[in-house]
């Protein structure tokens, strides 16, 4: 216990996050000049933007009203392939993730194993679906089940990785107690890491579905199955009603999906 | 029977958390492990069941040698030593029931375990344990619902149907209020008495070590300091193990206390 001083400072200022002011200053002085010179190199014909504006106004205009009766069979069936791809894709990948995962904690896995399953997240996570997609197609030929392949990567790469991240993330204790049991290596993690990952991987796995819903659309555009290839051909036929009718059936299935999996977190927490 | 010999534990860090500490426990005594925190006593306990791997030394649990047992004979070992928690360390989205099952984990296989298809003697025991701590109307409630000396008796049980020689305690009422930490230090002492379990329990309190303990050993920066009778605890003694303070009200008469208490 120190002795009471005369007097003590009325001032006090919160510790800057960077110490060294050179630093600081240079970084954030570093930064503005980027952005300025970044927004100069930029080059944009303000004339074309300007002629674009009643050009884009037409386009919107011809999108209504949307035209459902043309090609209700084709939507339809891209609709349900779109939907299949997602769902088989969400479940392969997850089926796939969980072993990679495991191998990607580092609680858990010899440095060896680690390396090389992160290596794998690392890997898959590099290309967008899309450009595996395009790879996909090369190899098995046009339709869903490339999509599906595409879009399996692409879950692998997701939840493998935030699957090891919550696992390295968990209450060290309470593993600690499983294994102090005897019991052995598949048993503890049944027993002690399973039930604290399982709220926010079901979270995660129906996030997955939403994003592999609207990826089926993107991975379509290169012939990998699914609404996204007559969604192409419409645009390129111009038949703008029959574009709005399957963006509509998009969105009002993804804010469903958003509703449903919203709900059922809650749930299971 | 527990025999530690020559016990060294040097982390990665290069702190040494235990020289050369030797002691021995025989069947059926409950000694309370004492000292500052950081002294070391967590380090010893999980030596014992090797959640943490001694550096150098051995430990014999009846003919047992402990440190250089393989996975498969590790796993077999780890049964016949129950261990309970500080902060209880249930797994808190499973039930109470799958909690104490858990604690044979090291007798059933995996599908047996993943199915929760456990043998019927280990539920009826289960059940029974429950019933022995109060606990029997809680087995389908989810860990977390539970209170905090609710959890521990869970923690209790859980360690106790591994059926286990001996009990590893690591501050058990670290997290308790002062009366139900009586309660589950008494609980722990009645279980070992039954059941003639030996244990060792690393507590802060005192009181409570003095209380209820056949033998205090105090453990200072990794040395044991002190090997002897609960009321060898002088000033002096104190004074060594956690440094200068004044310790006349720490060691006051306890039985007055302790009459008060039980007769809740």
């Amino acid at each position: 216990m120190s002795q009471p001083q005369t007097s003590y400072p009325d001032y006090w200022k919160k510790p800057p996050f960077i110490k060294r002011p050179w630093l600081r200053w240079g970084l954030i002085i570093g930064t503005v000049v980027y952005v300025i010179v970044a927004l100069g190199t930029m080059d944009v014909n303000w004339v074309r933007v300007w002629e674009g504006l009643p050009r884009g106004r037409k386009l919107l205009a011809s999108f209504f009203p949307p035209n459902f009766a043309d090609s209700r069979g084709v939507i339809i069936d891209g609709i349900l392939e779109s939907i299949w791809m997602a769902i088989i894709a969400t479940i392969g990948g997850i089926i796939l993730s969980v072993p990679v995962g495991l191998g990607a904690a580092r609680n858990l896995s010899p440095r060896w194993v680690y390396l090389f399953c992160r290596f794998i997240v690392s890997a898959s996570r590099t290309f967008p679906e899309i450009i595996i997609a395009i790879f996909a197609v090369k190899f098995f030929g046009f339709g869903p089940f490339a999509g599906f392949v595409a879009l399996s990567i692409g879950t692998v790469g997701f939840f493998a990785k935030l699957l090891a991240e919550d696992i390295e993330a968990m209450n060290k204790t309470q593993a600690e107690s499983v294994r102090s049991t005897g019991s052995n290596w598949f048993q503890w993690v049944n027993y002690a890491i399973q039930p604290q990952v399982m709220p926010r991987m079901i979270g995660l796995s129906l996030y997955r579905l939403d994003i592999n819903f609207r990826e089926s659309a993107v991975v379509g555009i290169v012939g990998a199955g699914g609404i996204g290839a007559h969604l192409l051909t419409s645009i390129s036929r111009y038949e703008y009603d029959t574009t709005a009718s399957i963006l509509l059936v998009i969105i009002v299935i993804v804010i469903s999906l958003e509703y449903i999996s919203g709900y059922l977190r809650k749930w299971v927490q | 029977m527990l025999r530690l010999e020559n016990v060294l534990k040097r982390y990665k860090t290069g702190d040494v958390a235990l020289k050369n500490v030797s002691l021995e426990i025989p069947d059926g005594q409950v000694i309370a492990l004492i000292g500052p925190s950081g002294a070391g006593k967590s380090t010893l306990i999980r030596c014992v069941n090797r959640l943490v791997e001694p550096t150098e030394g051995k430990i014999y649990l009846g003919d047992t040698e402990l440190t250089t047992l393989p996975p498969r004979e590790l796993r077999k070992a780890r049964r016949r030593m129950g261990m309970i928690f500080q902060e209880y360390a249930l797994v808190e989205r499973l039930t109470v029931m799958e909690n104490v099952l858990s604690g044979r984990l090291g007798y059933v296989g995996f599908w047996q375990s993943f199915f929760r298809k456990f043998p019927k003697k280990d539920v009826q025991e289960a059940y029974r344990l429950l019933d022995r701590v109060g606990l029997m109307h809680m087995a389908d409630k989810r860990a977390d619902e539970l209170s905090g000396g609710q959890r521990q008796r869970v923690g209790i049980c859980r360690a106790l149907i591994q059926d286990p020689d001996l009990l590893l305690v690591d501050e058990p009422t670290a997290s308790l209020d002062p009366k139900t930490s009586r309660q589950i230090m008494r609980l722990i002492n009645e279980l070992c008495d039954e059941r003639g379990l030996a244990a060792i329990i690393n507590i802060h309190d005192v009181l409570l070590a003095q209380m209820y303990s056949q033998r205090v050993v105090g453990l200072k920066e990794g040395e044991i300091v002190y090997d002897g009778p609960p009321d060898g605890l002088k000033p002096d003694v104190l004074t060594e193990i956690y440094g200068e303070e004044d310790w006349e009200a720490t060691i006051e008469d306890v039985d007055e206390d302790e009459e008060e208490a039980s007769s809740k």
